[in-house]
Formats: C-alpha cells, sequence, structure tokens
C-alpha cells in the first residue's frame, strides 16, 4: 500500500507541468502504480519499520538538518581531499574493518550510504553482525577508530532510526 | 537574468564540470576498480549536484522573475532528479565493489585487506 502511494504521487509529480493534469495521466499512474505495488508485494519491512517512527516529523528535521549540515560539511571536505588525490596521485589503499554498533536494518544503510558517498571511503561489505568493511582511499592506521572514517556519522544513524 | 544570479549559475556549473572532468581523469590514474569506484562515483556526484545546483538556481530566478510555472516544474524535476541520484549512486557504488570482492579482486597496493582475512583467503601478491 505504501508503495503504491508512493508511486502513484511520484509519478504524476513528474508529469506535472504546472497547469491542471489530464484524466488520462491518473489512469496511467494507477495502473503504473498497481503493477508496482504487486511486483514489490513479497517486500516486507524489516521490524523495526513502522510508520509511526518514519512519519514523526521531528526525525524528518533532523535528517534534513544531519543531511545538509554534518554530512554536507564531511561531504565537502572530502571531496576536496580526494580532487588533490586524483592530481598527485596519493593513495594508500586498503579495506578496514568497523564495528559501529547499529541495530537496525535502516540506520545501518544510512550509515553504508553516507560512507560510501563521502569520498575517500567505500563500503564494501556488511556483515550480518553489522561489521563494516571500508575501502579506504589513504590508510593512516590499519585499525583506525570511527572517528577517523565517518566522523559523527554513526550517532546520527543510530539517533534517526536506531 | 541580473549579474548576481548569472555569476552564481556560471560558478556552479564552473565547479560542477571541474569535479566531473576530475572524475573522468581518475578512471586513468587509479590503479584498479575500488579506487576508480572512488574518482567516478565520487567526484561525478559532487560534480552533478552543482550542474543539479545551476539548473535550480537559474529556473527559480526565471519563475520569480517571469513567474511562468514551467520553470518551477523544471526546478521541481531537477531536485528529485538530485535526490534519486545520491541515493541510486551509493548503492550502485556498493554492489560493484561487493560484485568485485565476491568475484576475488584483490585492490591493488592495499596495506590491509580485513574482508579478505575474514573469509580467510590468502592474497594473491599485488
Amino acid at each position: 500500500m505504501f508503495i503504491f502511494f508512493a508511486s502513484f504521487l511520484m509519478y504524476l509529480l513528474l508529469v506535472w507541468s504546472g497547469g491542471t493534469i489530464a484524466p488520462v495521466e491518473f489512469a496511467v499512474a494507477f495502473l503504473l502504480a498497481t503493477i508496482l505495488a504487486l511486483a514489490a508485494r513479497t517486500w516486507v519491512p524489516s521490524y523495526r519499520f513502522s510508520f509511526l517512527k518514519i512519519l514523526n516529523p521531528l526525525r524528518w528535521i533532523s535528517f534534513l538538518y544531519y543531511v545538509f549540515v554534518p554530512f554536507g560539511i564531511a561531504l565537502f571536505k572530502a571531496n576536496i581531499d580526494v580532487a588533490i588525490r586524483v592530481i598527485t596521485g596519493n593513495i594508500r589503499p586498503g579495506i578496514v574493518k568497523l564495528t559501529p554498533d547499529l541495530k537496525s536494518d535502516l540506520s545501518r544503510m544510512i550509515l553504508a550510504d553516507s560512507i560510501t558517498l563521502t569520498p575517500g571511503t567505500l563500503t564494501v561489505d556488511v556483515d550480518d553482525e553489522g561489521a563494516f568493511y571500508v575501502h579506504w582511499i589513504y590508510v593512516r592506521d590499519e585499525n583506525p577508530s570511527e572517528e577517523e572514517i565517518y566522523g559523527s556519522f554513526a550517532s546520527w544513524a543510530r539517533r534517526l532510526a536506531d | 537574468m541580473g549579474i548576481v544570479e548569472g555569476l552564481f549559475v556560471l560558478l556552479f556549473l564552473l565547479v560542477g564540470i571541474f569535479f566531473n572532468s576530475l572524475g573522468v581523469v581518475s578512471l586513468y590514474r587509479f590503479p584498479d576498480v575500488y579506487t576508480r569506484m572512488h574518482g567516478a562515483t565520487k567526484c561525478s556526484t559532487f560534480g552533478s549536484l552543482f550542474t543539479g545546483l545551476a539548473v535550480i538556481v537559474y529556473t527559480l530566478f526565471r519563475y520569480l522573475s517571469a513567474g511562468e510555472s514551467r520553470f518551477l516544474v523544471l526546478a521541481i524535476h531537477t531536485f528529485v532528479a538530485m535526490a534519486v541520484l545520491l541515493v541510486t549512486n551509493a548503492t550502485g557504488a556498493h554492489a560493484i565493489a561487493r560484485a568485485a570482492h565476491r568475484s576475488r579482486i584483490d585492490p591493488k597496493f592495499a596495506v590491509v585487506d580485513r574482508l579478505a582475512e575474514k573469509e580467510g583467503r590468502r592474497r594473491r601478491a599485488a
């Protein structure tokens, strides 16, 4: 049901061109959303996924704050750093292990996506115990602290979704 | 289109093109698939974010000055494209890196590989 409404609204948003939407577009949106919802009907949200948590506006505000302030600043710094490494070719790659101790799938996904989007670090694998294997473009320490790899991302992921 | 908006759009476009071209350069300079993923996906994300930002600034100023709603629609579509790009870029980069590691492609010049150690397989000489 969630997928149905989300894809229905997304289709209408994409075909909307300022004025009123033609009735035929509603029919197309209904058809496509039905197909999508049927195709994804075996998708079961993880056990901690609840709509009360997801719809809490405070969470959305703190999520937006996280995306634009701590994550945005880290993204900017890391982009400059990797840009310099591309030009100079000064790399020392390796795959390091981190254990941020996150419980839910959603918080692990937020952290893994944040790590991957930040240049210089790339999540290669996450195992069942929640250990992250991160490819790091310049290994300063073979057993790094969490602070060195992703700063405060883990505590943010815990606050947002754990 | 005032001079200030024009400068902002130009600045965003230049930064975006700079990072996109660095992404291309990194494909040639880096030694293996993992380091190339860093260059290609990260620089193109940042580059595409800035070019998208240029489109949003341009269309919003056109909307505010001329009031044509098609510019507002274009800005919204660009914003949706940027959000989708961020999520799919991270997921795709992660999927490619994981598939590469499962196909036993060793990271070249790597000083440490904890994942291979965990799986208990010996690394080939780099």
